[in-house]
């Protein structure tokens, strides 16, 4: 199932253009608010809004670089239950495919909701974005990005896209109802539109649009970065299992964890709703720590530094989207999305599962076969 | 350390109803096995976190054994075949973290099978001494 269409975009840019285009869902009868990235007034950061009232979506920012959360979670608060209206919201390729993980762990849902998505390249992590945004005099900055990443330039040294896009396979939003094409287009004139669900066609037919074929550029534009990306994911993996290849090597990697957990914040499928590691179970007696210290000699503080990194990995590797927002929020900036990422791909190809792909494909530690992984079993 | 002097620690889930039945019948039987086993008794290995296991390679055991009943004999219809999901999850993750593969075993060992447990913990001790020990006894561990 799949339809296109498109937007012919006049002065104003691709901005203005996708400004209205969200303003005139909005207006649809069947759709009572537009969740999307948008800009407050205050030191231009960039949000998730929530937007009611069309007048609003003036400094929506559905390109910009910034990427403060996952709104995958955000979206998920939404949607776990009846919220009375259809929602449409934009998100990023791996934003869906981190919701559509929370939809299989019913911490989610897809109905009265309507995925919107862009062809993605990238976004800044959060210092990066603070310092662009410092210097955006002009407010304009979401445009020169858009000019400059989407054409494939190399962005200026201090201004690259974060580590975790920059390694990123999945650049186009697959779970979408509605993407936004933007791959070998010149988006200052045009932008694509296709309809990939049932949903997003009775959307988009409602609207009134042009129709429109996919640009001849696209798939070659995809396949191009999704190689580069391919190989420099390749050599982070290299990379981070030679720096992690054995306990005091992890431990080295750790080293500056102060146990903040904002790591597990920031994920969006760190699922538990009431994470072990911020309950009594680790408030330990004041006497345990001194057998610790006792039986080993020395008993570093905060403890359980390595548990918690190697227990979060079990629970959320099978699920990684890998969108990086756990280096985002490391105090201290260690690796982590590196190292999660690393883990995770081994663990998904040792499931054949890929996070995302499909609402129906459920997560691997939710079901068994009987007759599987004969090799795990010593006799 | 030199082979000999190395006894390991190996700690070791076993499931209620078939191998800690086993482990029971090897005692009574007085079938002799490495005393380097320590035996955690649990309903069913369908209930062995994750992170038990991880916590136990943490504190130091040589070797982790988790232990349930064959493949539809399970007292809980299905808590075995959750248990391999989950010890191939660490099977995947562990050793890229330096931990040998071989110390983490899954077996099924039915409750008539004094036998085979001794001799399950009779070759997982001999493989872990020619591991030698963990690396967390090396390592100042966090």
């Amino acid at each position: 199932m799949s339809q296109g269409f498109k937007i012919e975009v006049k002065e104003g840019g691709a901005e203005c253009a996708l400004r209205d285009f969200l303003e005139k869902i909005l207006n649809l009868d069947e759709i009572r608010a537009v969740l999307t990235p948008l800009r407050l007034p205050y030191q231009g950061a960039v949000m998730p809004v929530l937007v009611s009232h069309g007048d609003r979506l003036g400094a929506a920012e559905p390109l910009s670089p910034a990427y403060p959360l996952s709104g995958a979670r955000i979206l998920s608060r939404l949607t776990r239950q009846e919220a009375g209206g259809r929602v449409a919201a934009v998100l990023r390729p791996c934003e869906i495919r981190a919701f559509v993980e929370l939809v299989k762990l019913k911490q989610a849902s897809l109905d009265n909701l309507i995925l919107i998505g862009a062809d993605c390249a990238g976004a800044f992590s959060n210092d990066v974005y603070k310092r662009a945004a410092a210097e955006d005099a002009d407010g304009d900055l979401a445009r020169r990005f858009r000019q400059a990443a989407y054409a494939g330039e190399e962005l200026p040294a201090g201004y690259e896209t974060a580590p975790a896009c920059r390694v990123c396979g999945h650049i186009t939003p697959d779970g979408a109802d509605v993407l936004i094409g933007l791959f070998g287009v010149d988006a200052d004139r045009e932008i694509w539109l296709e309809a990939r669900t049932e949903v997003g066609k009775a959307l988009l037919e409602g609207m009134d649009l042009p129709e429109g074929e996919e640009p001849k550029a696209r798939s070659g534009v995809i396949k191009d970065r999704v190689g580069k990306n391919r190989e420099r994911r390749d050599e982070m993996f290299h990379k981070t299992r030679e720096a992690t290849g054995g306990l005091e090597k992890l431990a080295s990697y750790l080293a500056s964890c102060v146990n903040c957990l904002n790591c597990r914040v920031a994920c969006p499928v760190c699922y538990c709703r009431e994470c072990v590691f911020g309950t009594d179970v680790f408030e330990h007696e004041p006497r345990q720590y001194m057998n610790w210290a006792d039986r080993k000699g020395a008993v570093k503080m905060p403890a359980d530094t390595v548990f918690y990194h190697l227990t979060r990995m079990a629970h959320m590797a099978a699920s990684c989207v890998g969108c990086g927002q756990c280096s985002n929020a490391c105090p201290n900036d260690i690796p982590v999305m590196d190292l999660f990422c690393t883990v995770a791909h081994g663990v998904q190809e040792g499931f054949e599962y890929e996070p995302g792909r499909d609402v129906e494909e459920p997560p691997p530690l939710a079901v068994f076969r009987e007759d599987e992984f004969a090799e795990v079993v010593g006799r | 350390m030199s082979h000999d002097d190395f006894e390991p620690t190996i700690i070791a889930f076993v499931c209620n109803w078939c191998t800690y039945t086993a482990a029971d019948l090897a005692g009574t039987s007085r079938l002799i096995y490495p005393i380097n086993v320590r035996l955690i008794r649990v309903m069913c290995t369908g209930m062995v976190d994750p992170k038990y296991v991880i916590k136990a390679f943490l504190e130091g055991a040589d070797a982790v054994l988790v232990s349930g009943c064959h493949p539809g004999d399970c007292h809980y219809i299905n808590g075995n075949f959750k248990a391999r999901r989950r010890v191939k999850l660490l099977k995947e993750i562990l050793p890229q973290f330096g931990f040998e593969p071989e110390r983490l075993k899954l077996t099924w060992i039915g409750a008539s099978d004094g036998l085979e447990f001794a001799h399950i913990v009779n070759e997982l001790v001999s493989a872990v001494k020619d591991l030698g020990p963990t690396e967390v006894r090396k390592t100042m561990v966090l």
